[in-house]
């Protein structure tokens, strides 16, 4: 058979016409129902902790564990101890400590000339959050109610978030070798329930909140406490504040 | 006139031009087909990813349910010091217990590692929060013997 460059031309052209009628067709009609009552406009989520309650018991680290299965060695949330010195003629470096990121708690502290406290950590859910400016792939996002989450479908595993992210809240899951952090246990609030770590917190150091809704008590927390956001200077618009936060902490 | 001499000696362009016209549309086909459904609809992600970590199972069913059921336990750790530690605080991840309280009935906590965990005397810890050098203070015994766990005071 004798295919001229015209007919390879004039049919190919006409496929092409076909298949992207269809795709657009295919983009048009295809986009998602919203799949509840749960509105994505009506939140803005974050988090307050209050240092003075927190115990350190790693309650919060457990229970973020069990209900996210948290690869062995790996936190989605943790607690650090600050050990910090008086200082009369050196200037001392505070001491901190996280043995297996609290996990099991800590090792019962006596007591020291200086201060000492604990600080729960886990991923701030920055509004203009370096780590999802960095991914090449667009899988990491800031959801439209204020939550930091990686698509585990598309994301490539290139690392470049777990370096951009000030806090170190992320870290590559060993098994399926895509990124993994905190979701603000999203599963569980657009459900109505509370995240696993503040659920678990004994003293309420924890509180889970939601910036849009008028009657959280976040509000009134924001304007009689001196609140304070981890390395402020950053400019990363974190969500999860701090009360009597020593100015040791980074 | 001025177009005329414009067209005039552009016969060779047009192949090359339709080459370019098919492999841009070459490029939209493919494009299209790569990316997801939808994408972009909230910002430059996917946004059935939403739909995907909100499909992750709960292992805590939160204090409300227990309380749903468990309302003897309920009333007395109401009226103790406990009354704002969470069931599963102390109880561990039980939304399968919940969701079908015959099938998995819960292993008890374990009293000597339990109480600890929050009480164990600690400079880091707020000084208004009771702690106890546990060793001393029960020496040895368990807990329960003194303290009733919903409601730990004498
Ligand atoms: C649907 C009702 C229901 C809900 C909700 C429920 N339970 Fe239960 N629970 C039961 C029943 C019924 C039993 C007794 C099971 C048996 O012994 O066969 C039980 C047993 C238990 C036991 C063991 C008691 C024993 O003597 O060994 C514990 C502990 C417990 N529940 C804790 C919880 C906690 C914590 C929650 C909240 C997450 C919870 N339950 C939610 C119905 C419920
Ligand atoms: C401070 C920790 C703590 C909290 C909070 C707590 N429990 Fe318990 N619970 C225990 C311990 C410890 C035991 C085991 C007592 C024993 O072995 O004698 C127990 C026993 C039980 C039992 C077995 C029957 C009994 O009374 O001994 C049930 C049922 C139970 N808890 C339900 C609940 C529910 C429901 C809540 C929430 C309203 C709750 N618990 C909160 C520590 C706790
Ligand atoms: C998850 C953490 C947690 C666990 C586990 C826990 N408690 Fe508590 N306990 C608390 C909190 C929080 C308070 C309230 C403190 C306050 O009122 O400031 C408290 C209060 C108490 C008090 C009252 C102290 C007072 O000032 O009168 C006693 C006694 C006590 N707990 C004993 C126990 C015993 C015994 C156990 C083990 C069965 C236990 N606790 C397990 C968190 C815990
Ligand atoms: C021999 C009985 C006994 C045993 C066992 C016991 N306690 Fe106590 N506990 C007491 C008495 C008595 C008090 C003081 C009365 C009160 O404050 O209610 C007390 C007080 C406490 C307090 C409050 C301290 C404060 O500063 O207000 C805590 C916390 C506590 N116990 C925890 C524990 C823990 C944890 C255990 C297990 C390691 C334990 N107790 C075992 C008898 C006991």
């Amino acid at each position: 058979m004798d295919i001229s460059r015209r007919d390879i031309f004039t049919v190919g052209g006409k496929l092409l016409i076909l298949a992207s009628v269809g795709a657009t067709l295919k983009q048009i009609t295809g986009a998602e129902p919203p799949s509840d009552a749960y509105r994505l406009a009506d939140h803005w989520w974050g988090m307050i902790i209050d240092i003075d309650k927190c115990i350190g018991c790693g309650n919060c680290v457990r229970a973020c564990s069990k209900e996210n299965n948290v690869p062995e060695g790996f936190f989605r949330t943790w607690v650090e101890r600050y050990q910090i010195e008086d200082q009369i003629k050196e200037v001392k470096q505070p001491r901190v400590e996280s043995p297996n990121g609290a996990i099991d708690g800590f090792p019962p502290l006596a007591p020291i000339d200086g201060k000492s406290f604990y600080v729960p950590k886990l991923c701030n859910h920055c509004a203009d959050s370096p780590c999802v400016q960095v991914c090449p792939v667009g899988a990491t996002f800031v959801s439209p109610d204020g939550v930091v989450l990686v698509d585990q479908t598309y994301c490539l595993g290139c690392r470049y978030c777990v370096q951009a992210c000030p806090y170190g809240c992320r870290y590559l899951h060993p098994e399926t070798q895509t990124v993994d952090k905190c979701t603000l246990c999203y599963h569980r609030i657009t459900k109505g329930l509370t995240t696993a770590c503040c659920e678990n917190c004994p003293t309420g150091a924890r509180l889970l909140v939601d910036f849009k809704n008028p009657k959280d008590p976040v509000h009134e927390i924001l304007r009689t406490n001196k609140v304070q956001v981890l390395k402020p200077y950053m400019a990363t618009g974190a969500k999860v504040y701090y009360e009597n936060l020593d100015g040791a902490v980074r | 006139m001025v177009v005329r001499r414009l067209f005039r000696d552009s016969a060779h362009l047009v192949r090359p031009a339709l080459v370019l016209v098919a492999c841009m549309a070459l490029f939209l086909v493919v494009r299209s087909a790569i990316i997801p459904k939808a994408f972009g609809q909230y910002g430059h992600y996917r946004p059935g990813a939403l739909d995907l970590v909100r499909q992750h199972p709960i292992a805590f069913a939160g204090q409300d349910t227990c309380v749903m059921c468990h309302d003897d336990q309920a009333t007395v750790r109401a009226a103790g010091k406990h009354a704002h530690v969470a069931c599963e605080a102390c109880h561990g991840p039980l939304a399968q217990h919940a969701d079908d309280p015959a099938a998995h009935v819960p292993k008890l906590p374990d009293v000597a590692d339990l109480c600890r965990r929050c009480h164990e005397k600690d400079a880091a810890k707020p000084r208004n929060f009771p702690q106890v050098a546990t060793a001393e203070h029960s020496s040895g015994m368990a807990c329960n013997t003194c303290h009733q766990p919903h409601n730990p005071h004498l």
